[in-house]
């Protein structure tokens, strides 16, 4: 099981690697000596109850956290081996790499396709067609497309919750990230739409790298390849999905995993 | 089922009555400052062509000239000087107070800022005299250095708590969940202030516009003190003009009631009455457009 724990030697396909991560906010500790390995091109679930931490994780991964006071980060976070918090790090191009989809969809409120658009024009494009190529790639690699294509123009927030959740993907994909880090991206939509966003998910892996936080353990073990269970800030065990679901290691996982707490 | 009143129920009644009387009397109030004000003022046209009255620039009462149309242009003038200097002033005062100041300077700025709302008119006219007017003076070549340029400086810096107030307020009531997306799409911060949160505060920041607009056309004692009161067209912005308020305030005590010198004042008044309203009907307009977004 180690292999996802992050001691062993740095292989060419771990995507991102995090050794000995503490968090801080304030005093209070939130993340406490976190070392794990995300695999390229896979999808690592993050499980656990509230509190415990995955969702402040995750943000670590494309230091969301700079946009709070008061947070200490301490340890290594590698993103294809590259220091994500050295000082010379850029935060604005690491985000570009490392994009994320946030619990409740958060479309802008401007019309489907500026949405879409506001990405790639942030990072200089001007030229309407490519603009139109991206926006209209986009939204397919969303699947999307097909609902949207013939009210581009009109406002983003007359979709559905469903609708919004994978316009925020379309507008991540936009901006041709490594990663995508979702943040319990299905927990305020109804159960078709969390289906759809589930199949597009699977769909994305083959060319992202996907770290997903879920409340919904059936959902991590239908959807991940890997799955990393927190408590109290610490990270219990990391393992493939299989293994993890069928023969968990630590006591604390097998308990969480059979509906005992959380 | 019987039938029982009980105490709640009367109460509630009574509390109704009293919120509808409360509600009848302010109308009552505005209807009757309207018809009394707009009644003085129409009977200007009995000696005077709604003509001559507002495309004339000619105020000469004793010859029975009576045209307002430098007063109007001194009022539109004035107000539009305050909003070009003062709108992206105040708004970068709000962007910077609410999105970019750490709360402890923004705890700080934030009474300051509503303090300068609460100095009265003439203390800002009095800073204009000893300030503005002084610049103007040397700087210009003026004689007097009175004119709309010092007035609309002096407004520019009265209608900024109003723009910066609301503006901020619009600001931060927008969702975190904005700045996030887009901080998350690689932005920067100017980024995300210049096409995400600006654009969505859009109808927010167009009230504070208007209502600062408002402020600085009915704004009297400040404006008299530096406008230089001499009812002679703006050629320049820094000749000795006059506005609707400033030249009612100088006029209304020394005109006989019921005159046509008198009666021109009370249909000044109208005047600017229906500007102040023209402005609160734009600012609903605003709010309801960007309500239906």
């Amino acid at each position: 099981m180690s292999a996802y724990k992050g001691d062993g030697v740095i292989l060419m396909e771990d995507k991102i690697v995090v050794k000995n991560l503490d968090l801080y906010y304030g005093d209070n500790q939130a993340l406490k000596d976190v070392s794990i390995v995300m695999p390229e091109k896979s999808i690592t679930a993050f499980i656990g109850p509230s509190g415990c931490g995955k969702s402040t994780f995750l943000r670590t991964l494309n230091r969301m956290h700079d946009l709070l006071p008061n947070v200490k980060i301490l340890g290594r976070v590698l993103i294809d081996g590259q220091e994500i918090y050295s000082p010379d790090m850029d935060v604005v191009q690491l985000r570009k790499r490392v994009g994320m989809v946030f619990q409740r969809p958060n479309p802008f409120p401007k019309s489907v396709f500026e949405n879409v658009a506001y990405g790639p024009r942030i990072h200089g494009e001007v030229r309407k067609h490519r603009l139109n190529e991206t926006v209209e790639q986009s939204l397919r690699g969303a699947a999307l497309w097909d609902e949207v294509k013939d009210r581009l123009h009109k406002s983003a927030l007359g979709l559905s919750g469903g609708q919004q959740q994978r316009l925020c993907i379309a507008r991540l994909l936009a901006v041709e990230p490594e990663v995508l880090l979702m943040d319990e991206p299905t927990s305020a939509l109804d159960p078709i739409s969390t289906m759809k966003i589930e199949e597009l998910v699977t769909v994305l892996k083959q060319k992202y790298t996907i770290g997903i936080v879920t409340h919904n353990m059936h959902q991590a073990s239908r959807i991940s390849d890997h799955t990393a269970f927190f408590l109290n800030g610490e990270l219990i065990e990391a393992d493939d999905t299989g293994v993890l679901f069928t023969r968990p290691a630590d006591k604390r996982t097998e308990d969480y995993i059979s509906g005992r707490f959380g | 089922m019987p039938r029982k009143t009980s105490w709640a129920s009367v109460n509630d009644q009574l509390t109704r009555y009293l919120f509808i009387g409360c509600a009848v009397l302010v109308s009552l109030v505005i209807l009757s400052i309207l018809w009394f004000v707009g009644q003085q003022g129409l009977a200007t046209f009995r000696h005077v062509t709604p003509l001559e009255f507002f495309t004339s620039s000619r105020w000469n009462p004793d010859r029975g000239q009576y045209g307002i149309l430098t007063f109007i242009a001194g009022s539109i003038g004035t107000t539009f000087i305050a909003i070009v200097l003062g709108a992206p002033l105040g708004l970068a005062g709000a962007v910077f107070m609410g999105k970019i100041a750490p709360s402890s300077l923004r705890s700080l700025l934030r009474p300051v800022t509503e303090l300068f709302a609460g100095i009265p008119s003439v203390v800002y006219g009095y800073v204009g005299i000893v300030v503005f007017v002084k610049i103007i003076r040397k700087t210009t070549g003026s004689a007097t250095g009175f004119g709309l340029l010092a007035a609309g400086l002096v407004l520019a810096v009265m209608i900024l708590p109003t723009i910066i107030s609301i503006s901020e307020d619009t600001l931060r009531a927008l969702p975190d969940s904005y700045e996030e997306a887009s901080m998350a799409l690689g932005a920067t911060r100017w980024q995300t202030i210049w096409r995400v949160l600006l654009p969505a505060a859009k109808p927010g920041i167009l009230t504070a516009v208007i209502l600062a607009m408002a402020r600085a056309i009915g704004e009297t004692m400040a404006v008299q003190m530096v406008i230089g009161n001499s009812p002679l067209f703006p050629h320049s912005l820094v000749t000795p003009t006059s506005t609707l308020t400033s030249d009612i305030v100088m006029e209304m005590g020394n005109t006989p009631y019921g005159s046509t010198w008198n009666d021109a004042l009370f249909m000044m008044s109208v005047v600017l009455l229906l500007i102040s309203l023209a402005l609160i009907i734009l600012v609903r307009l605003g709010i309801q457009k960007g309500e239906a977004k």
